[in-house]
């Protein structure tokens, strides 16, 4: 006989399907007006039932051991810099982390590391930090995998966060993940919505799977800190208060945490002021439609007029037109600006997946069936040699 | 010096529905295939045999049919494949799975890279190949879009970022996560293919591996999934079609406050 309290049927989930009623070894389950339920007499909590089902219906608790998790408190942001400059998702997570603090009643916290830049502890408070965390070292001015790990977990044994969020770029995606396995906490990727469920306090995060098609809400019940990654563009920065103080607090470690196994030679950036996707809130993107990469000087052009970076779909870069570093999609990046404009992109599947979630998309393509125009917000139907240009011209003299 | 790639058989989500009526994931009939990324990981590996020499062992965990890909892997010229597949470890997240591949990978030891692809496309969390390195305390570098040079001692690569690129050097063994553009994946040869069918597909459980039976499946697994809904589709809009001014006109009157 199974304890009652350790497995349970989550009825909202659970869609009758019945794969857990062929799975259970014991006939412990069956169907009651579409949704299964337990026999508890019969259960012996194997978990094969938690196998079969394909929509995590069933919640089973398992045998791990607790962490002691009452001295975690606060919400933690890493604070990502490059050269000095506290980057825009830094201020998105402060933004969402004030909002997750303020419901659990506890200090929202910024991590800054690097060398040399204690005077931008200033911008995290006026951005809503109630306390910085900040470690200073010329070993830290760069992002190196070893001591940035190293440093951050050492401050969560020390401190305790509740939460940690932190970007989700190459470099928090690249950091956070061994935190996670040195700390040995959950970690979720790529959340679209984070909330707190009033009674366990426990962080709700959500985010999207298989390409979009599903979401799924993640949660870390036993074990702290609760760590999610967030993409750009995702949250909103919070209102900026100048001259608000808070709590600085500095710690500093010895050479042999600090020692990197990697070398970084150089950092090379790519002249053109038009890639960075994933800061954008306009981007302009170019498909099979463009014809030819001496075509894509249209695109760009649109994309300066609205201060924007310029996309590809797979088949323009394929075709060599336009670099990879440009291309949207499944097998390139996942970009969310506020506008996304598809020039001559058919909109399949694969192209789809990276840039769904963009506020307005507005499609042009002179097949009036392109897919593209089904989520299109706004859909022109029209050649873009013609329209591009125009929109380029008339959005130069009204945003002037 | 051996090169180990991880790979994972996922199933090709361009081809996943909804279905309308029950509102959930319809995956029966869904053609299940290499992880795109992975694909380039296979190829980096067999390209960086070339260089190095040694052999090419590609790995996967995963159900029993996870093998038709390690079979395909072969087929592209890797030399060794292993299905690392156990009842035990269903439900494992990235914190259980990367745990159960460093497992897999100190059984085989002998090692001078790790290859991964930077993130599967089901999933989409770019976690288990960092986790992976994590657990074997060995130096990664992710996101790799070109290798330098190699050598027996060493590597340096080319890692994409935001703004372009890093060039970064790290000493052996070290794990490399790749994206698309580091390569053009080579089509399996008829030899290969031939090959492919004969080679014994190594299988390794829980117990060939010594896993702590915390750290596996559900039980070491931090994260729960608690919900899975559909998103709300996306839904089409204003279509403009006529005359290009008049167009171009209504639109920018329409978005003009969004810039």
């Amino acid at each position: 006989m199974a304890d009652s309290k350790k497995i349970r049927i989550l009825e909202d989930v659970c869609v009758g399907c019945g794969l857990c009623i062929k799975a259970c070894p014991f006939g412990a389950i069956e169907l009651v007006n579409n949704k299964a339920v337990i026999d508890f007499y019969k259960c012996n909590l194997c978990g094969a039932c938690v196998d079969a089902c394909k929509f995590n219906a069933i919640d089973l608790k398992t045998t791990e051991q607790k962490q002691d998790m009452s001295a975690y408190k606060d919400v933690w942001v890493f604070c990502e810099q490059k050269k000095g400059v506290i980057q825009s998702v830094a201020y998105e997570l402060l933004g969402e982390g004030r909002k997750l603090a303020d419901r659990l009643n506890c200090k929202l916290c910024g991590v800054l590391l690097g060398e040399d830049i204690k005077q931008n502890t200033e911008e995290l408070f006026s951005r809503s930090a109630d306390t910085v965390y900040f470690v200073d070292s010329p070993h830290l001015k760069y992002y190196r995998d070893v001591p940035y790990t190293n440093v951050l977990v050492e401050l969560i044994k020390e401190f305790k966060p509740e939460i940690l969020l932190c970007g989700a770029t190459t470099i928090g995606r690249s950091l956070i993940s061994r935190v996670a396995i040195r700390i040995n906490t959950g970690l979720t990727a790529d959340c679209t919505g984070l909330d707190i469920d009033p009674e366990s306090r426990l962080l709700l995060q959500t985010r999207p799977a298989f390409g979009g098609n599903i979401m799924a809400t993640i949660i870390t019940p036993n074990h702290r800190p609760q760590m999610a990654t967030v993409r750009h563009k995702v949250m909103q920065e919070p209102p900026l208060k100048p001259g608000r103080k808070g709590d600085l607090i500095e710690r500093k470690y010895k050479d042999d945490l600090l020692a990197a196994p990697t070398r970084l030679i150089d950092i090379v950036e790519e002249i053109e002021e038009t890639v960075n996707l994933a800061e954008a809130d306009v981007i302009v993107s170019g498909g099979r439609g463009v014809g030819g990469a001496k075509n894509f000087d249209m695109i760009k052009e649109l994309a300066l007029v609205l201060k924007g970076a310029v996309g590809a779909s797979r088949s323009a870069v394929d075709a060599g037109w336009i670099p990879y570093s440009h291309q949207v999609g499944q097998t390139g990046k996942t970009v969310c600006p506020k506008v996304y404009i598809a020039c001559g992109i058919s909109g399949q599947i694969q192209h789809l997946i990276g840039m769904q979630s963009a506020k307005i998309i507005i499609a042009i393509n002179k097949d009036p069936d392109a897919p593209i125009f089904k989520i299109a917000t706004y859909g022109i139907v029209g050649d873009i040699f013609e329209v591009v240009p125009a929109l380029a011209k008339k959005f130069k003299e009204v945003l002037k | 010096m051996n090169i180990i790639i991880c790979i994972k058989q996922v199933p090709n989500t361009t081809q996943v529905r909804i279905n309308p009526d029950t509102n959930t994931l319809m995956r029966e009939g869904v053609e299940c295939i290499i992880n795109p990324f992975d694909m380039y990981a296979i190829e980096e590996g067999l390209r960086l045999k070339e260089r190095v020499s040694g052999k090419v062992i590609v790995i996967s965990m995963g159900p029993p049919q996870a093998e038709s890909a390690l079979r395909e892997s072969v087929s592209m010229g890797c030399d060794e494949a292993i299905l690392i597949t156990d009842r035990r470890f269903a439900g494992s997240d990235t914190w259980a799975t990367s745990y159960i591949l460093a497992q897999a990978v100190k059984k085989i030891g002998d090692f001078g890279l790790i290859v991964c692809g930077k993130q599967a496309s089901d999933g989409d969390t770019a976690q288990v190949g960092p986790g992976l390195s994590t657990h074997l305390n060995i130096p990664q570098i992710t996101y790799v879009k070109k290798v330098e040079q190699v050598s027996i001692e060493g590597i340096r690569v080319e890692r994409m970022t935001e703004e372009g690129f890093e060039i970064i050097e790290a000493p052996l063994p070290c794990l490399l996560t790749v994206v698309k553009e580091i390569n053009e994946p080579r089509l399996p040869s008829l030899k290969g293919k031939m090959r492919a069918k004969k080679t014994e597909i190594v299988k390794w459980s829980a117990d060939d591996l010594d896993c702590e039976h915390d750290k596996i499946g559900l039980d070491g697994s931090p994260t729960r999934v608690v919900k899975i809904f559909t998103p709300e589709p996306r839904k089409g809009g204003l279509i403009l079609k006529g005359d290009v001014n008049e167009i171009v006109n209504k639109l920018v009157a329409e978005v003009k406050n969004e810039l």
